[in-house]
């Protein structure tokens, strides 16, 4: 073989450099995974101090299911309604877009509304987070997933901002992405912590 | 709700005078500090060399420019946790015979808790992922990693966090509950002090970094090797770091989440880990081991990797059971999950639990014990080059078995409970860091530096510091065994009469202290003389050990974007098998490459991430909600530059290629 | 006095102290394989993991030793190979070279498979020794060749890990020590441990392997001593300031000397005499101090141990066995939020409103201001710290009933 093959067999001599964002959904799928095990550890602590209420209130004291029922609604009805948004993005139909980020955002500052308002009452009759480590553990896992709404909130005007002015780029439609996951993660969690918080909590 | 305090001021929160130490020791140590600090900013300043900073090394998106600051972050660190040890080591010679040492109670349990914080994260932890940093990318063929930006605010994270255990020294106190800060000890009620809140604050910060910097890496393995390296094809070091970032990705979470919620039980009063109210210490002892014990092996993995690469370079040879040596990586990945316990069988759990956690224990030594026969079959029928990395490596080999073998000890719960906290385990776990992670990166620092700077280090001041190292250990350490088999416990201060016999011990011990001190000291004038004489060490070649991974393919230090051309893979050891085939170096066609560009946004997030850890150490909540707000804004700001990348012009690669190539050729006439 | 005031020799033999007068034969120890240099340099001192007073840390050192005899026959094989390939095929040696060997099943199958039979024989020993040696499980021997005799009484024991001291009380004699453990020998012994602020560590190395001292929980060690002699305890877990100095002394005695002396501290003759241990009188020394000196109290309050585990010694304090019984019948609604009162509760200043220590009463207000739950039934004369309307709500606990304890 020729020197100049084994070059070329050795060498990519013809490169194209990795797209942008090569491994950007890679990366946040396990950034998404390490996240995931911090709420597993925020469950983990729930299942562990859940049932010390320190001669105070139990689950069935305090938890108000409609209200639950209703901020549980909301956070379901904006994962749908993001999804709807991602079917806009793929069509390329930005105002749809728009509208539908901004429901979605509607829907999550809503359910933040309500569960603010959850904690204010909770804190108001004294069963606040000192009370006992029941109630330590309650209003941790479930404010963790509050400040993740929070952020995802945040970053969702982010976008917003960036569609409107750059329009639907490939890099903003990777972002779009990104925040779709999360979003739907929050989801995902949600989902655990009203069946085993909340629900569990009132058989309990 | 958050609960006031009695000197709690709205503008300075918790910080008041009395923040100030009155210590001498700390007072001098400062005065050094200071005077030091100021000579270093007057010198910079001096030489015009701010600007050149910022630009070509704080600004940084180059993985290798970000490996080199994280050595150098470890370097430094690793003094300040080094200075700590000879004062444990010297109060426990001088606490003797009624005397009460130099050190009082406040100072003694903040230096010891000190020392294991600093040598852990801000020592071990920057200099594997510095190393890990440095070396992936070039081994795997990539010309950065996956997320350049990401992996500055990393390291300035990390930086940050070592900044604020550095603050802890002079603006109030660390903490004083050994290194892990075991509730109730380390809860408000019986540690009311900032010092447990530095200790919190500055590993959150660190924590973030080194989360990233773990995803970072893994996407890094996954996506950008060269074409043709299957993952059985990487080199064993990037296969430890694989297996390494996993762990990293997969424990520090729960870190974050065990120290958030000691942070609250402290702030606001919450009662996670308090003796009252439900709380449960036994919980944090749990979830803290459950990060702790992958730790161990975050640190030493990639050292695996290390002396993988040095046995084989230096044996001129394959390595032997390349994929056996995979393999034990990933099952001792695995097994570092289920073995938390062993660290508190003496904490009541039943003979069963305990049973199954010291059987996984002694269950890892297997594929460690596999790994080490692997070295060995390695250097079976090869062909030995005494140079620094690979004696570092047999004095690993030998005693790095003698600390698994004491490991293993402890892993029987019934014999743990005779040496349990004893002076025994501190000697077997310095046995395996020292003697593993230390000497390991020791031998990677002699390894990898001609391929970072251009030239070999001085081989002299590497046997001298060598020699001193090995003794040194040995003469610090073996007193340690000694005396926990005669059933003295660790973190003890003063010594009543009784102690008088023992004495003898802890002085030996400090004698081998000093002796490690001298071998620091050679290590240090090993590297100012090899600098100095950098003309005398050159290495032109690229390749100075005759190595076989592909970091060696490209010049010393490589070029900004590593390779030219990629490489395409098509067996183990790349390089190796490059050259055995004679692939000649392309030396035209040269394209633009695209880089990522340097940013200033990951040294101003980390700076001002550490100035929000500082203001809720103190509690000043103005400034922690300002700083963290602007985190937020700044971070936003910086997602609204969508240019980040840029060619390096086809020219300035082919003139740089250019030179490379004369150099090779002058090279080959000289040897001709 | 002080007649049993012995001066505490760390190095723990029973009839002899000082170093030099077993002097070890080097041509003794000149056969053992691997353990030669330690074992060598260990006899001259004596050490008292491996050569223990009681039947269980006997058993535990002798498990140690055949661990390490066990894994030297893998050890030493491969460090005295490290050093032979080392030496055998560097550079200069020229010795048979084959850069291109680097697998073989076989001995793969052998590196993998040696490691493996050692710890199957490792794992198997620890299987059964962490079950017959685990604290919790009474003694089955007195010693070895030396049944338990069947009508056997165990000594209890209850152990408190103070700041920074130890407590011990005898429910049987109903006499309590701080920093001083008589036992009698060949008579198994169960000790209760608990511990009043932090984690501490039970740990007398003549004795048994140690066993952490939590506050609110309970642990046990069982255990018996087989020779008379002083003997060191002292806790092997950090617990703050004082902890270098948490050290006691532990006296083995026959068994009538044994009984004397109870006989004599209950009668409150057998020196440093403090009278009766109450509440009151354990709440004044569980307040911090560093290198107490020996106590012994003529007599102690029955339920002591009992309201020390669940944090109630403390009058109007809820019990934690009772808030547990509380929490699982599903807590005590929302009227339990204000039965909560404000406490003292700090690190400098433990349960007590008055700072004792000198010099210690510069401590911050927040770490004092720590609540605690209030005992549903509060004994007459202690005053109810509730705010008015709170402590309204708080009467109408259903469960509140002057006249009984509810959980009783």
């Amino acid at each position: 073989m020729s020197s100049a093959n084994l070059t070329e067999q050795y060498y990519d001599l013809h490169e194209h450099a990795h797209p942008d964002g090569y491994s950007t959904t890679l990366g946040f799928w396990i950034y998404l995974m390490s996240d995931c095990l911090i709420f597993g550890m925020l469950f983990a602590t729930y299942a562990v101090l859940g049932g010390n209420y320190a001669g105070g209130p139990a689950p069935k004291d305090l938890f108000e299911l409609p209200l639950v029922a209703l901020n549980t609604s909301l956070l379901l009805f904006s994962s749908i309604t993001y999804g709807f948004a991602m079917i806009a993005m793929q069509n390329g139909n930005k105002k749809g877009l728009t509208a539908w980020l901004l429901l979605t955002l509607m829907f999550g500052l809503g359910f933040l509304s309500i569960e603010l308002f959850e904690f204010h009452n909770l804190i108001e009759e004294g069963a606040g987070p000192q009370r006992s480590a029941f109630l330590s553990a309650f209003f941790t896992l479930v404010g963790t997933h509050g400040l993740h709404v929070t952020f995802g909130s945040i970053w969702l005007v982010t976008l917003l901002f960036q569609v409107n002015k750059h329009g639907l780029t490939d890099a903003n439609k990777r972002r779009l992405s990104c925040l779709s996951l999360f979003w739907h993660f929050l989801d995902v969690v949600w989902i655990g912590v009203f069946t085993f918080v909340y629900l569990m909590g009132v058989l309990r | 709700m958050i609960p006031t305090h009695s000197n709690w001021t709205p503008l300075l929160g918790r910080l008041g005078a009395d923040a100030i130490p009155t210590e001498p020791i700390v007072l001098v140590t400062f005065a050094a500090v200071a005077l030091g600090g100021a000579a270093l900013v007057a010198a910079l300043t001096y030489f015009r060399l701010w600007g050149y900073l910022w630009k070509e090394w704080f600004t940084s998106v180059d993985h290798k420019k970000i490996g080199i600051m994280y050595m150098i972050l470890g370097l430094v660190m690793f003094l300040r946790g080094f200075a700590d040890a000879i004062m444990i080591r010297s109060q426990q010679a001088l606490g003797f015979g009624g005397s009460d040492g130099y050190l009082n109670s406040h100072h003694f349990d903040q230096v010891f808790t000190a020392h294991g914080v600093i040598m852990i994260f801000f020592v071990a932890m920057p200099f594997v992922t510095g190393l890990m940093n440095y070396v992936v990318p070039l081994q795997i063929g990539a010309r950065d990693v996956s997320f350049p930006f990401l992996n500055n605010f990393s390291f300035w994270m990390t930086a940050g966090g070592a900044v604020l255990v550095m603050a802890s020294l002079f603006i109030g106190e660390f903490a004083r509950t050994g290194w892990l800060a075991y509730p109730p000890l380390s809860g408000l009620a019986y540690s009311p002090d900032v010092g447990v809140d530095y200790y919190i604050w500055s590993l959150q910060v660190a924590g973030v970094g080194t989360t990233l910097s773990g995803v970072n890496l893994i996407a890094t393995i996954v996506k950008l090797r060269a074409p043709g390296m299957k993952l059985m094809h990487m080199p064993v070091f990037t296969w430890t770091a694989l297996v390494t970032n996993i762990l990293i990705v997969a424990v520090f979470p729960v870190l974050t989440v065990v120290l958030a919620l000691l942070g609250l039980d402290r702030v606001f009063h919450t009662n996670f880990f308090t003796n009252d109210f439900g709380g449960s210490p036994m919980l944090y002892v749990n979830l803290i081991w459950i990060w702790g014990h992958p730790e161990v092996y975050i640190l030493v993995l990639p050292i695996f990797g290390v002396f993988s690469e040095v046995v084989s370079t230096f044996c001129s040879k394959r390595l032997f059971g390349y994929s056996s040596m995979v393999y034990a990586t990933c099952v001792i990945g695995i097994l570092s999950y289920i073995v938390w316990l062993h660290h508190f069988f003496t904490m009541g759990s039943g003979a069963s639990v305990n049973s199954f956690f010291g059987i996984s224990t002694m269950v890892i030594s297997i594929p460690t014990g596999a790994k080490l026969f692997n070295w060995l079959f390695t250097m079976f029928r090869g062909r030995i080059r005494y140079e620094l990395p690979m004696m570092w490596t047999v004095a690993f080999m030998l005693t790095f078995t003698i600390g698994g073998m004491t490991g293993v000890m402890m892993a029987v719960p019934a014999a743990d409970f005779v040496l349990h906290n004893s002076l025994f385990l501190i000697a077997h776990f310095h046995n395996v860091i020292i003697g593993g992670v230390v000497w390991g990166v020791f031998a990677a620092i002699n390894y990898w530096w001609p391929k970072a700077f251009g030239f070999k280090l001085n081989q002299f001041w590497g046997k001298v510091s060598f020699w001193c190292w090995v003794p040194g250990f040995w003469l610090a350490f073996t007193p340690l065994y000694i005396l926990g088999l005669m059933g003295v416990t660790r973190r003890m201060r003063v010594f009543d009469a009784s102690f008088d016999p023992l004495r003898i011990y802890y002085f030996v011990a400090l004698l081998g202290a000093l002796l490690i001190a001298a071998g620091i000291g050679a290590m240090l004038v090993q590297f100012a003389v090899s600098i100095w004489k950098r003309e005398e060490y050159k290495d032109v070649s690229g390749d100075p050990w005759g190595g076989r991974t592909l970091e060696w393919a490209t010049s010393s230090p490589p070029p900004e974007y590593n390779f030219a051309f990629t490489p395409k893979i098509h067996d183990i050891d790349a390089w190796a098998d490059m050259k055995a085939k004679g692939v000649a170096r392309p030396v035209e066609g040269f394209q633009a490459i695209l880089m990522p560009q340097g940013t200033w946004a990951g040294i101003v997030l980390a700076g001002i991430s550490t100035v929000c850890g500082f203001a809720l150490i103190w509690q000043v909540w103005w400034l922690a909600i300002a700083s963290f707000v602007t985190v937020v804004a700044t971070a936003i700001f910086h997602t609204f530059n969508y240019d980040r990348n840029f060619y390096i012009p086809a020219d300035h690669v082919a003139e740089v290629e250019a030179a490379r190539t004369a150099q090779l050729a002058a090279l080959e006439k000289g040897a001709a | 006095m002080g007649q049993y005031v012995q001066s505490r020799s760390y190095i723990d033999t029973p009839t002899r102290t000082g170093m030099s007068k077993r002097n070890p034969n080097p041509l003794r120890h000149a056969g053992r394989l691997g353990l030669i240099a330690l074992i060598a340099s260990l006899s001259a001192c004596d050490p008292v993991v491996l050569n223990p007073a009681g039947d269980i840390a006997k058993q535990e050192a002798s498990l140690v030793v055949t661990a390490t005899l066990l894994m030297l026959l893998i050890i030493v094989p491969v460090m005295a190979l490290t050093v032979y390939f080392a030496w055998k095929y560097r550079a200069s040696a020229e010795a048979r070279y084959e850069p291109e060997w680097h697998h073989s099943t076989q001995l793969e199958l052998v590196i993998w498979a040696a490691p493996l039979a050692i710890i199957i024989a490792l794992g198997s020993l620890t299987w059964v020794t962490t079950h017959t040696l685990d604290p919790f499980r009474p003694v089955a021997r007195i010693a070895e060749g030396k049944p338990l005799p069947a009508d056997v009484k165990p000594l209890e024991v209850e152990v408190v890990a103070l700041d920074w001291k130890w407590l011990f009380i005898y429910p049987e004699q109903k006499i309590a020590t701080v920093n001083e453990l008589a036992l009698p020998v060949d008579r198994p012994i169960n000790f209760k441990i608990t511990a009043s602020s932090v984690m501490n560590s039970f740990y007398i190395p003549a004795l048994a392997g140690q066993i952490y001292a939590m506050p609110a929980m309970t642990s046990q060690m069982h255990a018996v001593l087989n020779k008379t002699g002083t003997f060191t305890g002292f806790s092997a877990n950090y617990s703050g300031a004082g902890f270098s100095h948490m050290r006691f002394t532990t006296l083995g005695m026959k068994a009538g000397d044994f009984d004397a002396w109870a006989a004599k501290v209950a009668k409150g003759e057998a020196g440093d005499n403090a009278g009766a241990l109450d509440a009151n009188a354990y709440l004044k020394l569980e307040q911090p101090s560093e290198k107490e000196p020996v106590h012994r109290f003529a007599s102690v309050s029955g339920d002591l141990f009992h309201k020390i585990v669940n944090l109630c010694v403390r009058p109007g304090k809820m019990c934690q066995n009772e808030m547990m019984a509380l929490d699982a019948r599903g807590g005590a609604g929302k009227a339990g939020i204000y039965n909560v009162a404000a406490v003292t509760y700090d690190k400098y200043g433990r349960e007590s409103t008055v700072p004792v220590v000198a010099g210690r009463d510069n401590v911050p207000a927040e770490a004092r201001n720590k609540a605690f739950v209030r005992a549903i039934c509060v004994p007459q004369g202690v005053a109810n710290p509730l705010p008015a309307d709170r402590a309204a709500a708080a009467a109408k606990l259903s469960l509140a009933s002057p006249a009984r304890n509810p959980l009783s």
